[in-house]
């Protein structure tokens, strides 16, 4: 950390020289890459609903994990985010109501669980931060959390990525290559809610995943390959990332919120020149 | 249902491909309470090229999934090696009959192949010997030229030459093909089944092809299975069609 600090103040920006903003700098340079590469797959494999479930989720984590004394909710909000991933999962597959209606419902159940357990003798306004994070909190210790995800998240991608994108194309050709779809789509599950959970604290339940759809449909709009998807994904994460931060210090808004905007922005100008793209393609 | 000729051409083909018979006994697949197929049992042996064919609805797609194992069923489905020794599952080539995929993403034919043949992420970059040898693979199904072009961008038949060409790598034991040709003209029908043809010379493999058209199928197939929920007629291709021009087969 010493090394990040000492090479943060020789850049010439003022707002550098607070060591809570350097923390969260570097909080922003590993969750953005995180959130860039891992959306991709989220959105190709529509699961949008599915992670904004995910966050939501979070809440009754926060809450099982009062109810058993814990000081820190990360490890129930992950344990929390996995059984719920999980569960509603196997629901899915066997009930005969639509994808999104069975989210809606494992959704809707768990934020009124969590508000529920949470405001009990009015004590909510305590976990009202976990709404909309707080990045500018982050310490060392937790930047080493994000750090470990994100190893976690590149050696997964490293390993898994082609089958993870034939599968996300149509699972029975992954099958017919002897891909073992179930167990690949539960592994990308567990991670995709441990890489929410612990992005929550510092960007917020609400917000959480706007940052993971944003840059990756943004990239979508105008990326004609896989590779282009991906680097322009993650770039996009980590503009919007860095210029909401800065912009947030100097308009005194919510990182989290600012960054959103950023990646909003982002969007809406991806799709114009993507509309720009197509309708040159069309022309005779 | 291997033909005399076939049994010798099959056994010198086992030393150099160790190929896999197909055997179904009394396979019976249910989805929501109904039954799609019944009670069928049936053995095919490498090298042959068998059509399936009959009635929409017939279960002809449901079991080719079946076999690929992507569906519950009763009864068994072994696969046994030239001993007749059960053995592990084999390399199945599939082609759907429609790729239902997401026709927005950004993915390129190259980017498919190179997922399939490759360990190499594809995230990362394409790896200049990888895209030599998936064009060699396109190429063998004249699609060389559709390498770097998305594959939602595709018409029908050269999606089909695509799919084709995922599924023969690496070269399967067993090719299922579900309404192979359906968005291909003639040419491009004949330039498919010749490929099927010579790859079955080749590797000796085994190839079931759901079919509507019998007209041209049976120009190529060793033998028919006609499927409506159960097997109606099977044989070799001769006897099929005489069968069918006689009345016998209804």
């Amino acid at each position: 950390m010493n090394i990040w600090y000492t090479l943060l103040e020789w850049m010439p920006f003022s707002f550098l020289q607070y060591d809570f903003i350097k923390n969260a700098l570097l909080a922003i340079l590993l969750i953005t890459p995180l959130l860039g590469l891992a959306g991709t797959m989220v959105v190709n494999n529509r699961m949008s609903y599915f992670s904004d479930a995910l966050g939501h989720s979070a809440l009754a984590g926060i809450a099982l994990g009062t109810l058993f004394g814990l000081q820190d909710f990360l490890l129930s909000m992950i344990l929390f985010g996995i059984l719920f991933g999980w569960l509603l999962s196997i629901v899915k597959n066997r009930a005969r109501s639509s994808t999104d209606a069975i989210i809606g419902v494992f959704s809707a159940t768990a934020v009124a669980l969590g508000i529920a357990l949470l405001s009990r003798r009015g004590g909510f306004t305590r976990y009202s931060n976990f709404l909309i994070g707080d990045i500018l909190a982050i310490r060392p210790s937790d930047i080493l959390i994000l750090f470990i995800v994100l190893v976690l998240l590149l050696l997964f991608w490293i390993f898994f990525f082609n089958r993870l994108l034939i599968l996300s194309v149509n699972a029975s050709l992954a099958r017919s290559k002897g891909i073992s779809v179930r167990a690949l789509e539960i592994a990308f599950m567990t991670l995709i809610a441990v890489l929410v959970t612990v992005s929550i604290k510092w960007i917020g339940t609400l917000l959480i995943n706007a940052l993971l759809i944003l840059p990756a449909a943004a990239a979508r709009n105008v990326a004609g390959s896989i590779r282009s998807y991906h680097g322009l994904s993650v770039l996009f994460s980590l503009v919007s990332g860095v210029s909401g931060l800065i912009l947030s210090f100097y308009l005194d808004t919510s990182a989290g919120a600012t960054i959103v905007l950023c990646s909003a922005v982002i969007f809406a100008v991806s799709w114009l020149v993507g509309r720009g793209k197509t309708d040159s393609r069309e022309e005779p | 249902m291997p033909t005399e000729n076939q049994k010798t051409d099959n056994q010198s083909a086992q030393t150099i491909h160790p190929w896999h018979n197909l055997q179904l006994e009394n396979v019976t697949v249910r989805r929501g309470g109904k039954c799609i197929i019944a009670d069928i049992t049936f053995s095919l042996a490498c090298g042959e090229l068998v059509v399936v064919t009959g009635p929409n609805g017939g279960g002809k797609s449901t079991l080719l999934r079946t076999i690929l194992g992507e569906w519950p069923y009763e009864g068994a489905i072994t696969f046994s090696d030239c001993q007749g020794k059960v053995s592990t599952r084999p390399t199945i080539g599939y082609m759907p009959q429609h790729l239902i995929f997401d026709r927005q993403a950004p993915l390129t034919v190259a980017d498919l192949m190179l997922a399939n043949c490759s360990r190499w992420p594809v995230f990362l970059s394409h790896r200049k010997k990888d895209r030599q040898e998936i064009s060699k693979i396109l190429e063998q199904v004249d699609a060389s030229r559709l390498i770097d072009r998305r594959l939602g961008e595709l018409s029908g038949g050269e999606l089909q030459r695509v799919t084709l060409a995922f599924a023969l790598n690496p070269i399967p034991d067993i090719l299922l093909l579900d309404e192979p040709v359906s968005a291909l003209d003639a040419k491009g029908q004949a330039l498919f089944y010749q490929l099927v043809l010579d790859l079955r010379a080749r590797y000796d493999l085994l190839t079931l092809v759901v079919s509507h058209n019998l007209d041209i199928v049976t120009q190529y197939a060793t033998s028919l299975i006609v499927l409506n929920r159960t097997i109606r007629f099977s044989g070799p291709t001769r006897d099929v069609l005489e069968a069918r021009e006689s009345g016998a087969m209804i």
